[in-house]
């Protein structure tokens, strides 16, 4: 990435350089480098105890790095206080003000920095979060969702450079999960502000960030739009974590400068070079799912490149809109299928000989050194 | 709620208030046993006949000038009683409240030690250890003696028989009454709050009078309570580290009840002091609004 003499440059988003964070002998995050640039949806995504509050409080000025920068517009801000960042937070468990009203506790913020007009103020605000009804009550008196929209907000009227939201769905249950998702990014558009948006779900990630990092043991994996990571995911764990892979052991033979030829078990398949993220020797070529073909044995398949026979079903479990498949292939190993239901092809029953297809261009191979399972108990 | 009331058999409710009633009854026969009778009695001695004495016996009157007259004797030992109580007590709350929030939040793994600490006093008795304040500053212990090297005190200046050591000695004595329920509250305010705060533009000084204080008021508002109203009473602390000038309401109830042989006179005293301090105590809560809080 980026080098270090580049902080606080005249880049305008946050910018974050090398920030490391140890609690006594645990290292939490590892020579982070990061780039949200102005006015984006950031999602941080990664599983549970990967260093994720740990990163948003540095960037609050909640817990002090070890070492490292961050700058915020140009400026570095990384020894400055909490109540000196234009950043603010939704916490994770709300963190309201159980002794203020509704109305006060979204006042706070401009109360404290001596802004006028914030009546007006906090009424624009109840409105867009639709709790004018609620502005004299107090906090232990609303729901789950109305607590949510109050901390979103008590960060958002102070209009921060940053919004910082920390697992703000976590506690609501998954409808109302679904309809603050939408709400928030709505919010989000109107405002324009920068959201860095923590989760853990990374169904939540896709949908509602412009960018996405991944994040694992305290180190960013891969960062990208949504599709990108999905479609190309660059390590095993992003590769398990984003949806599921199959990911087949395969020895690199030539890599030329537009595609990669791999054997898979005796099997020549190609890879386009810029899918290809490992230099050579043996890799895990990976392929979604939803991008392998299933059909009889012999069957004429619309895929041109990659066609490996020898597969038989072991197992079928059908959804309504789809089928999935469980092909066992003659190296032993099962690779999941998921079959649209078109009503073009028949549905496999268990036992039945099939061989399996994909476009090399979905195809992407991973280095072997990582594991073939990390991220894999970790998605939700 | 309302659906299963109307639900629940005729009876059970009936059954459910009988309950209640038994439960309420030990409390009930304790309380009159033990407050209500001797209140009583108190109420009626407050207004004997003055002229009565132990042999002729005393009679209920309704002799409303035994107040005026204990009021005209005595308004400079009830006057000194409650500026004592109010000293005692506004050094305990600031006192008590760095502890007790150095403890609640500084502490770490010491806490319960801490906790500890603050309540060991309690395990000899308040007269001892009074007594071993006389002994600490008299006026050649090494207190005076230090404080006189150093200039703060002149010559001839002490420590021991002024208001100074009077308060101090309460002071100290009523301190953990105070510290506890600070502590009880100020423990359960979320330290994410102060950091939601500060998160919101609050210095650590702001931060600390929009969210900590006032999350704190149910237990301001109980230690002082807790130590004002046994603090005016006190006459250990004026009897011991005081001097004839420190005379506090308290022993004057005492001296009429036991040696003067006033009965009328002590049972008024403690009628007016009872009345000034629940008149205090219903402003104070009042004012701070404690039925506000959560
Ligand atoms: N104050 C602390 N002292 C010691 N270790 C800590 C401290 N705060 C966090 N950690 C450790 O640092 C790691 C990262 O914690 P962090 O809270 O950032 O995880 P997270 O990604 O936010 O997880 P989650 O999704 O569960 O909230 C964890 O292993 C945690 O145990
Ligand atoms: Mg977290």
């Amino acid at each position: 990435m980026s080098s270090p003499a580049e902080a606080g440059s005249s880049y305008d988003g946050l910018r974050i350089r090398a920030l490391n964070k140890s609690f006594a002998s645990f290292h939490a995050v590892k020579e982070l480098d990061l780039d949200v640039p102005r006015g984006s949806f950031f999602a941080l995504l990664g599983p549970s105890g990967c260093g994720k509050t740990t990163t948003l409080r540095m960037v609050a000025g909640l817990e002090a790095p070890t070492s490292g920068t961050i700058t915020l517009a140009g400026q570095d801000i990384t020894d400055k206080k909490p109540y000196q960042r234009p950043v603010n937070t939704v916490f994770q468990n709300y963190a309201l003000f159980p002794h203020l009203d509704i109305f006060e506790n979204v006042a706070f913020g401009l109360r404290r920095r001596k802004v006028s007009g914030v009546e007006a103020k906090v009424k624009d605000m109840l409105e867009l979060v639709e709790l004018e009804a609620q502005a004299r009550k107090k906090p232990a008196q609303l729901s789950g969702g109305q607590q949510q929209r109050v901390a979103l907000a008590r960060a958002l009227i102070n209009e921060p450079e940053v919004l910082l939201l920390d697992e703000p769905l976590g506690a609501l249950d998954l409808k109302l999960r679904r309809a603050m998702q939408i709400e928030i990014k709505r919010i989000q558009t109107e405002v324009g502000l920068t959201f860095i948006h923590v989760t853990h779900d990374q169904e939540e990630a896709m949908t509602m960030a412009d960018t996405v990092a991944v994040m694992n043991a305290g180190v960013i994996e891969q960062m990208g739009t949504p599709s990108e990571l999905y479609e190309n995911p660059a390590s095993t764990f992003v590769a398990n974590f984003l949806g599921q892979s199959n990911l087949i052991e395969g020895t690199v033979q030539s890599s030329g400068s537009d595609v990669v030829t791999v054997d898979m078990h005796g099997i020549g398949v190609t890879i386009p070079a810029h899918r290809a993220h490992t230099d050579g020797g043996k890799g895990w070529i990976g392929i979604r799912p939803e991008k392998v073909l299933i059909g009889a044995a012999g069957a004429e398949l619309d895929a041109p490149g990659n066609t490996i026979p020898g597969g038989v079903v072991s197992d079928v479990s059908f959804f309504g809109v789809s089928t999935q498949y469980l092909v066992k292939m003659p190296w032993g190993q099962e690779l999941m299928v998921f079959a649209q239901n078109t009503g073009r092809d028949p549905i496999f029953r268990t036992g039945e000989s099939v061989e399996l297809s994909w476009r090399p261009e979905y195809a992407f191979l991973l280095d072997h050194a990582q594991d073939v399972k990390a991220g894999a108990e970790e998605a939700s | 709620m309302a659906e299963s009331r109307v639900a629940a058999p005729a009876d059970s409710g009936r059954r459910r208030g009988l309950t209640a009633y038994v439960l309420m009854a030990p409390a009930v026969i304790v309380l009159g046993l033990f407050f209500v009778i001797p209140f009583y009695s108190l109420v009626a001695a407050s207004l004997y006949d003055p002229g009565g004495s132990d042999k002729a016996g005393w009679d209920v009157t309704y002799h409303f000038a035994n107040y005026w007259e204990a009021i005209k004797l005595y308004k400079g030992q009830l006057l000194r009683s409650l500026l004592y109580g109010g000293a005692a007590t506004l050094i305990c709350l600031v006192l008590g409240y760095v502890l007790a929030y150095a403890i609640a939040f500084k502490s770490g793994r010491w806490k319960s030690l801490l906790l500890v600490l603050v309540i060991v006093p309690f395990f000899t008795s308040f007269l001892v250890r009074t007594l071993s304040w006389q002994l600490i500053l008299a006026d050649d212990g090494w207190v005076v003696d230090a404080l006189q090297f150093v200039h703060i005190l002149g010559q001839d200046d002490k420590l021991l028989a002024t208001d100074f050591a009077v308060i101090m000695g309460l002071a100290y004595n009523f301190l953990p009454f105070m510290v506890l329920p600070l502590f009880a509250s100020i423990d359960k305010i979320d330290p994410r709050l102060i950091e939601a705060s500060s998160d919101l533009y609050s210095n650590p000084i702001t931060g600390f009078f929009k969210v900590t204080w006032p999350l704190s008021l149910p237990g301001v508002v109980s230690g002082t309570l807790l130590t004002f109203i046994p603090a005016t009473g006190d006459y250990i602390n004026a009897e011991l580290l005081g001097n004839t000038e420190t005379t506090v309401i308290g022993k004057v109830i005492q001296l009429q009840a036991t040696n003067a042989n006033h009965p009328h006179i002590a049972a008024a005293l403690s009628m007016i002091l009872m009345f000034l301090i629940v008149a205090m105590v219903l402003v104070y809560v009042r004012r701070v609004g404690t039925e506000e809080l959560l």
